[in-house]
């Protein structure tokens, strides 16, 4: 059987750090890169008698994020102890969610895919919970020792769980990518991926369609979207291959080698950990009244799909723009600020503006856009002047120039100075142009003998006689007129 | 002076009588003198005692002290203090200094009590005799042959020989009532909640309870009152206003309505416990209380009940003690899980041990369902039984431990036996409540027996009250053992 009789199921559990100053259960600060253990209070270590006590902080970004996938927010959830024995869990036990957590359901729609193929895809979340995260042992330059840093123990995360609804790595990736958008929109998490706040593991297994799910495999700590997409894609390809050949999948839990591409086997089903999951009697249920979810609800921005589905109803934006202008909460002001500032009618220019030359710009110094040194108001005026026809969209390519090194900071007065005004006088054109007919006969009778490309060097003529400043258009039509085309 | 109640110590400090430091040395050579018999402390600190109490003499003369600033205390070793070393009474600890203080440790701290030292215990509060202990067993002063009951058993006896005024303790089944009652001290273990468990070790958390040792009713409201308060960092700790636990000290005991628990008066209970409550409950009615028989027809399903719970809580809360951090660590190990194994199996006791194993296997996978959650289930319905009897009664009475104390190694090869000390204990921690044991009377060998009083949530005043009004009428508690 070819590859095509088989399909991919996929389900990713995304861990997403919570940005609270402090830790979940401690008042320790969460700050990443300290020196080791200083940021280890006596509950991060588990000294004896210790206490944990709810970081409610985290507590309301669980709750935005139920709100943000139109999730239920469990009006009771329950924390519960998940134990096992490793030198960086120092209590013994993991502090998480087990039987009721505290965000349940909920889904996202996704853009999969580029150009004609793309297409739209739901998928739905199991779950959300909270939990602590455990420290880390490093195991380099100690001398056959084991040294163990406790600063991210206590760090909040919150544990994004999926349905086995992918179908594909494309639909993985775009899924956790849109979650990676979602959570540093309504501000949950910093997304950066490199210190591990955001990162994934995926359930990947294959199946004869219509067929009963397959043996799945779970890929740990993916920490990029590339090694997200490769792990799947080297994971599903090997699952074929061994049941084509005649042999069977073995559940186990396996770790991506970025390297080679690979992925190995960190335990099999056998080794899995009895966690002997019971209630943490330190802490009592987490009870979230009505009034806790309306308050945080009112504090909500205007979430990605919303927005979205505004800009290509309201502005008429192709989905492709729409998607790619609400990318990120600071981009999606940005355009908004330039389309108030514009009009609605610019909206599409705008966005023109924004993902080509002040993208491009923004990439290359590796800048922020809120960071931008040409605002928003500095754009819509740009785009206002090319609209009307004061300036050419070469011109207007100067001024940007201008904006963006600080030259200028008004766009009239850099046109002015620039002297980049288009010359929409027509008196003057026509006199120019005149000028010009008269000093290239030969075009003119090359023209006039049928030969269309004459009329472009007559323009160039025109251009090059206005210094730039006529309107190429204008200089065509008047340049006909003339010759009686 | 040592035999003189806390309100009295306080006169006599407070009219410079005599000075904090003087009452505190004389606590420490009563310490000196009687420990190596009795072994109620594992630790002493001399040198931080009269530290804290010339302290304390300087807030005398300066006008700011308050009612137990310059009196002595002992605390059970299981709580926490900066400096002096936490054993839990375990190998484990033996070498264990907190870098910070428990909840109440500081509260008596900032009270200007003045800490004399730690009390021998049962291992990691599990226990009911105080033999299961790295530091040899705790001895009842009425007979050094004889325990002391448990887990609290070496507060008691520092209360019960005048080794301290007063004393902490925690009861998670009984551990502050039962070894009151078999030492002839006053204990009170408030509802759960009263008391920060910030800084106590756990053994099970949901029943964990600080609780106090005194003289009398009047001592241990005093002390009660010092410990007792809400404390953000335990979430258990509930938030209510505090409490002056001696407001309704003297409030007469005419119309009191005293249920008594039929299944407590069934089999079990010996005939000298028996007689001694008898007597105890005439006096009550003398005073113009009423006693009305009630029924807690699941009590006998405390001890099942118990010993599935606090072991699941204790194997997860024991966890911590892994020789990573701190604690003890073997010598030689060969790798992580050797070192593990190795660690624990040295560092804890038997029946820490077997609390541990026990635990273990009810959270199982597979087994869950049929230990713990049906142990929740009982819980709820014994906390049901009490609510109806309530309706009928007051305060609930009755014995606090079937027998007198027991001879040192009598029950130690049948844990069953041991945990069957508890059972008129238990129930009140599974449910959450209040519960006091004042002396009573003497049984056999002239040792003595607690009469248990058992109130609703949140009526620890009206408790003490109840036993303060027995005491006002009686001097059982002033009875003092000849040792030394």
């Amino acid at each position: 059987m070819s590859r095509q009789d088989w399909e991919v199921v996929i389900g990713l559990e995304i861990h997403a750090q919570l940005n609270t100053t402090s830790k979940i259960f401690s008042g320790a600060s969460t700050a990443f890169g300290a020196e080791a253990n200083v940021q280890a209070s006596a509950v991060d270590i588990a000294l004896p008698g210790v206490l944990p006590v709810l970081n409610k902080g985290a507590v309301e970004r669980a709750i935005r994020f139920g709100l943000a996938i139109d999730a239920e927010v469990a009006k009771k959830s329950v924390f519960a102890r998940k134990n096992y024995f490793y030198p960086d869990l120092p209590k013994g036990y993991q502090i998480s969610q087990f039987e009721l957590p505290v965000v349940v359901g909920g889904q996202v729609t996704v853009r999969v895919g580029e150009g004609e193929a793309a297409y739209d895809k739901t998928i739905r979340l199991t779950r959300a919970h909270l939990e602590e995260d455990a420290g880390k042992s490093l195991h380099e330059d100690f001398h056959g020792m084991s040294g163990i840093d406790l600063n991210r123990a206590g760090t909040p995360l919150l544990e994004i769980v999926s349905e086995p609804d992918m179908r594909s790595s494309a639909e993985a990736v775009a899924y956790a990518r849109a979650l990676h958008t979602l959570v540093r929109w309504i501000d949950i998490c910093d997304g950066n991926m490199q210190e591990g706040s955001f990162r994934c593991d995926a359930n990947v297994s294959v199946r004869r369609p219509g067929a009963e799910l397959g043996t799945r495999r779970e890929i740990k700590n993916l920490n990029s979207f590339r090694f997200l997409q490769q792990a799947i894609d080297f994971e599903v390809q090997s699952q074929i291959e061994t049941i084509e050949d005649g042999g069977r999948v073995h559940q186990a839990t396996v770790l991506f080698d970025p390297d080679s591409g690979e992925t190995r086997t960190m335990r099999s089903k056998e080794d899995a950990h009895d966690y002997r999951y019971f209630p943490d009697p330190d802490l009592l249920p987490l009870v979230i009244d009505d009034d806790w979810i309306a308050r945080t609800r009112a504090a909500m921005p205007e979430l990605p799909a919303a927005m979205r589905a505004r800009f290509e109803a309201d502005w008429g934006l192709s989905a492709y723009d729409a998607v790619t202008l609400t990318a990120g909460r600071d981009t999606a002001a940005f355009f908004e600020a330039a389309v108030a500032a514009a009009g609605a009618a610019l909206a599409k220019p705008c966005a023109n503006w924004i993902m080509g030359e002040l993208a491009a710009r923004l990439n290359k110094a590796e800048r922020d856009i809120a960071d931008s040194p040409v605002g928003p108001a500095q754009l819509a005026a740009l785009v206002g002047r090319i609209a009307d026809g004061t300036i050419s969209n070469n011109a207007g390519k100067k001024v940007f120039d201008a904006l963006w090194s600080g030259a200028g900071s008004a766009v009239d007065a850099i046109i002015e100075a620039e002297g980049l005004k288009q010359m929409n006088d027509a008196g003057a054109l026509e006199a120019i142009v005149d000028e010009v007919l008269a000093a290239n006969p030969k075009s003119v009778e090359e023209f006039r003998a049928g030969k269309e490309k004459a009329l472009n060097a007559l323009v160039g003529q025109v251009m090059k006689a206005s210094r730039g400043k006529a309107n190429p258009a204008q200089v065509n039509a008047v340049l006909r007129e003339r010759l009686g085309a | 002076m040592i035999q003189a109640s806390l309100t009295e110590l306080a006169a006599a400090l407070g009219a410079r009588k005599i000075s904090s430091v003087e009452l505190t040395t004389l606590f420490l050579d009563r310490i000196d003198a009687l420990n190596p018999t009795l072994n109620a402390f594992i630790t002493v600190d001399h040198d931080g005692a009269l530290a804290a109490a010339r302290a304390a003499d300087a807030r005398l003369a300066a006008g700011t002290a308050g009612p137990l600033t310059g009196i002595p205390i002992a605390h059970k070793d299981v709580f926490c203090t900066e400096g002096v070393r936490t054993t839990c009474a375990s190998k484990m600890l033996e070498n264990f200094v907190s870098p910070y203080d428990a909840h109440v440790v500081g509260q008596l701290k900032a009270a200007g009590a003045v800490m004399l030292g730690k009390t021998n215990m049962d291992e990691f509060a599990m226990g009911s005799s105080n033999e299961n202990t790295f530091f040899g067993a705790a001895r009842n002063p009425w007979d050094t042959t004889r325990v002391t009951g448990g887990s609290s058993g070496g507060s008691a006896v520092a209360v019960a020989a005048r080794l301290s005024p007063m004393a902490t303790g925690t009861d998670t089944g009984g551990s502050v009532r039962q070894p009151a009652a078999l030492t002839g001290v006053t204990g009170i273990k408030p509802s759960y909640g009263v008391v920060s468990r910030y800084g106590m070790i756990a053994y099970a958390s949901s029943l964990d309870q600080g609780g106090a040792f005194g003289r009398s009713a009047e001592d241990c409201a005093l002390l009660l009152t010092a410990m007792a308060g809400f404390d953000p960092r335990d979430s258990t700790s509930l938030e209510r206003e505090r409490e002056d636990y001696s407001r309704a000290l003297n409030q007469p005991l005419a119309g009191l309505r005293i249920g008594l628990p039929k299944e407590f008066f069934a089999d079990g209970m010996d005939d000298d416990v028996r007689a001694a409550i008898d007597a105890a409950l005439a006096h009550y009615r003398q005073l113009g209380a009423t006693t009305v028989e009630v029924s807690l027809p699941n009590a006998k399903l405390a001890i099942p009940a118990y010993y599935v719970i606090a072991p699941a809580e204790a194997s997860s809360n024991l966890s911590r003690f892994d020789g990573v951090r701190y604690g003890h660590r073997a010598a030689d190990y060969t790798d992580l899980a050797d070192m593990y194994g190795k660690s624990r199996a040295e560092g804890f006791g038997a029946e820490v041990k077997r609390r541990i194993l026990v635990g273990t296997y009810v959270l199982s996978h597979g087994y869950y369902d049929a230990y713990y959650l049906q142990a929740q289930k009982l819980r709820r319905l014994i906390a049901e039984d009490f609510q109806r009897a309530f309706e009928h009664c007051d305060v609930i009475a009755g014995p606090t431990s079937p027998t007198v104390a027991w001879t040192l190694g009598e029950k130690n090869d049948d844990p069953v036996q041991m945990y069957l000390q508890d059972i008129y204990t238990i129930a009140v921690n599974l449910a959450g409540l209040p519960g006091l044991s004042l002396p009573c009377g003497t049984g056999a060998g002239d040792l003595p027996v607690g009469l248990q009083l058992i109130g609703n949530y949140f009526d620890e005043a009206h408790l003490l009250n109840v036993a303060h009004g027995f005491q006002q009428g009686t001097d059982w508690h002033r009875r003092t053992p000849a040792v030394g």
